[in-house]
């Protein structure tokens, strides 16, 4: 087992579990930071698949942006202590099933699959993947239509949160 | 290849072999070495640290017309270590139903964020920790980390006033950022690079000459994003005690307030490497990777001076006022800005030097000039509206 | 050489548990969590795709970013969503908003 092999195998785990402790721990606080440690981990796949980039976009965008939202909003809706009652509801065995069975189809799915297993070609030398990406991103030829779309679902949203949080006197 | 063309490299090549020669594999001496660089950089950064405490200090008494600490030692030099001492011995108190976990780690994530900054800083042509090609969008990530931890130390403490002041300070640094990464986008644009050491590299002429109001502007935001006066609210005295970090005591107060003055000078230093050309000074740090250390350092000193100028000359604005500035005013400017540069970029692409600089300078300040001229007629209307329309008539009538 | 399959099975596994919180949670604002979740473990087959492809083909990293945008958005909205409803139903709970289910 490689270096790299191992230093996967921590960041994965601590991923994995930290997620689960989203899903499952009944503070919502302590739920948005293992939500950022989960993001965290994420951002260091990205690190290891030599996506340097996105892993500063995740650490920027979601960790920055996205969790510091979920804490303000669970900080404005927790009025009387939102912790009393079950924090999952009744029928959590049937979740429990519908979540690992889909885990095990996409598992079954994937092992049929030829190129499961394949290992990654090396990067050649003078690639430059943020270089590419901002050309793939406003070539006419790439993907600058999409790209322009999201920035428009963006600002919609962007109307659409403020028109829906704004408190009307 | 000698110790004063590239001491890091010598020293590192020096250590491995030594950790080699025990019979060590080579992966985890190099691993070994670069924890060794990582923990002497943390180490001079804490020593340089600790003299910041005494620099602020003397600063802020010369601007109130004081003398400041001058018992200890020639010039008070020692009285940081006196600050540092009284700070550990001090009893480390919990709040009642603080979250401890998160009470702790807080401070811990507040330090972090700053000393992983320096992780991207070239402090020498050959002297760098990493040179990442996303690396102006690092220093924002980083930032990220810091907001984090603000809310983290903020809703753990227990207590209604830390929070308020949280909130604060998060609000300040999440739209502050904004303009700072739109800013940041003009070296990048200039260097056609986002990594640091291509942007001090491709900086013959400094890029402040290129863009002014880039400059002022990532002043501006780096000011908030310390959350420094005029922007301090989130501390506020007299309505919120100390905000963020009333509860902490000892050393985990200390590790929030030394962690704020490092990231003043770190944030000096980025305001020289991105448009003051970082450690080049006329062909001066081709001589010798020190004087290149001499030259960054002293140009981070300058920013930092310029912080703490403005930090104890002008007076803190409410929230409101806060806000307003940023999304009314900075980060328009800001956008108008790189998409004027972007498009004077491509327009002057291939143009004589003096041709490129005097665009650049000419579009720089007619923005400025056209934002100004916008704000003066807004603020003159809103000042009319408020104070009703000026008494003309009954002056007449006499 | 890590093979494709080890990301493969951590995205799978994220994907599931995001799912499981999405199913079980009685506060809306952790069902987003558990959403995040999710589009994160999209995100990483997104990126472990085009590493072990084509390289030169961005599609891969493109489409990451789309789905940042995208989260971004959904996030924005649906917490002003859960603000709105707190307002006006004093409660956060999910199976509590049945005003259309008589």
């Amino acid at each position: 087992m490689t270096g790299e092999q191992i230093f996967f195998l921590i960041v994965g785990i601590v991923t994995l579990i930290s997620g689960l402790m989203v899903v499952t721990v009944r503070n919502l606080i302590h739920a948005a930071l293992w939500l950022v440690a989960t993001l965290f981990g994420v951002a260091m796949i990205y690190a290891i698949l030599n996506a340097g980039f996105l892993a500063v976009v995740q650490v920027v965008v979601y960790i920055g942006a996205i969790a510091i939202l979920f804490i303000f909003a669970v900080m404005l809706t927790r009025r009387q202590a939102a912790e009393t009652g079950a924090s999952v509801n009744s029928n959590w065995w049937l979740g429990a099933i519908a979540a690992v069975a889909t885990f095990a189809g996409l598992f079954f799915l994937l092992k049929s699959w030829s190129g499961f297993s394949k290992t990654a070609a090396a990067i050649p030398s003078g690639f430059d993947a943020v270089n590419q990406l901002g050309d793939a991103l406003t070539s006419a030829n790439g993907y600058v239509l999409p790209f322009e779309v999201a920035s428009v679902l963006l600002l919609a949203a962007l109307v659409g949160a403020v028109y829906l949080a704004f408190n009307k006197k | 290849m000698n110790f004063w063309n590239d001491p890091l490299k010598v020293a590192a090549d020096w250590l491995t072999g030594i950790f080699t020669g025990w019979g060590m594999n080579t992966v985890v001496a190099n691993v070994l070495v670069a924890f060794l660089g990582i923990l002497m950089l943390i180490t001079i950064l804490m020593v340089i640290d600790i003299f910041l405490v005494w620099i602020e200090r003397k600063v802020v008494a010369r601007f109130q017309d004081r003398i400041g600490p001058n018992r200890l030692g020639p010039f008070g030099l020692i009285q940081p270590f006196a600050d540092i001492i009284k700070l550990m011995i001090k009893e480390d108190t919990t709040p009642d139903h603080a979250d401890k976990f998160v009470y702790n780690i807080a401070p811990m994530l507040s330090m972090m964020s700053v000393l992983i900054l320096w992780a991207v800083v070239p402090l020498a042509p050959v002297m760098l920790g990493v040179d990442l090609n996303i690396g102006a969008l690092f220093i924002i990530a980083a930032g990220s980390i810091g907001t984090l931890s603000i809310i983290m130390a903020g809703w753990s403490s227990n207590n209604k006033f830390s929070v308020i002041g949280a909130f604060r300070q998060v609000a300040v640094m999440v739209s502050f950022e904004v303009p700072m990464l739109a800013v940041l986008l003009i070296p990048t644009i200039f260097a056609g690079s986002m990594g640091i050491n291509a942007i001090i590299q491709s900086q013959n002429i400094w890029f402040v000459w290129l863009s002014p109001l880039a400059a002022v502007i990532f002043m501006i935001a780096a000011i908030a994003e310390l959350g420094r006066a005029p922007f301090d609210l989130a501390e506020g005295e007299s309505e919120l005690v100390s905000g963020y970090n009333i509860e902490y005591s000892g050393m985990k107060f200390g590790m929030f307030y030394a962690g704020e003055l490092l990231h003043a000078f770190t944030f000096g230093g980025f305001w020289s490497i991105m448009f003051f050309g970082g450690y080049r000074f006329f062909g001066l740090e081709l001589v010798s990777p020190f004087l290149a250390i001499a030259i960054i350092l002293f140009k981070a000193m300058v920013g930092y001076w310029i912080i703490m100028w403005v930090k104890y000359t002008v007076m803190r604005i409410r929230i409101d006022q806060m806000l307003a500035f940023n999304w009314k005013f900075l980060t328009p400017v800001a956008f108008v800005l790189v998409m004027v540069t972007a498009l004077m970029n491509t327009l002057l692409r291939g143009a004589p030097s003096w041709l490129f600089i005097t665009g650049m300078l000419l579009s720089n300040v007619i923005v400025a000039w056209v934002s100004l001229e916008i704000v003066r007629s807004v603020s003159r209307k809103e000042r009319e509206r408020v104070e009703g329309p000026k008494q003309v008539v009954a002056e007449a009538h006499h | 050489m890590i093979p494709l399959s080890w990301y493969l099975i951590l995205a799978a596994g994220l994907f599931s548990i995001g799912l499981f919180g999405v199913l079980v949670r009685r506060n809306a604002v952790a069902i987003l969590l558990g959403v995040e979740l999710m589009l994160n473990a999209v995100n990483i087959n997104l990126v472990a795709f085009w590493r072990y492809g084509d390289v030169a083909l961005m599609a891969g990293q493109v489409f990451a970013i789309i789905v940042f945008a995208v989260a971004a958005a959904e996030v924005a909205v649906g917490l002003a969503l859960v603000i709105s409803v707190y307002r006006r139903r004093n409660t956060v709970v999910a199976e509590d908003l049945d005003l259309l289910k008589w």
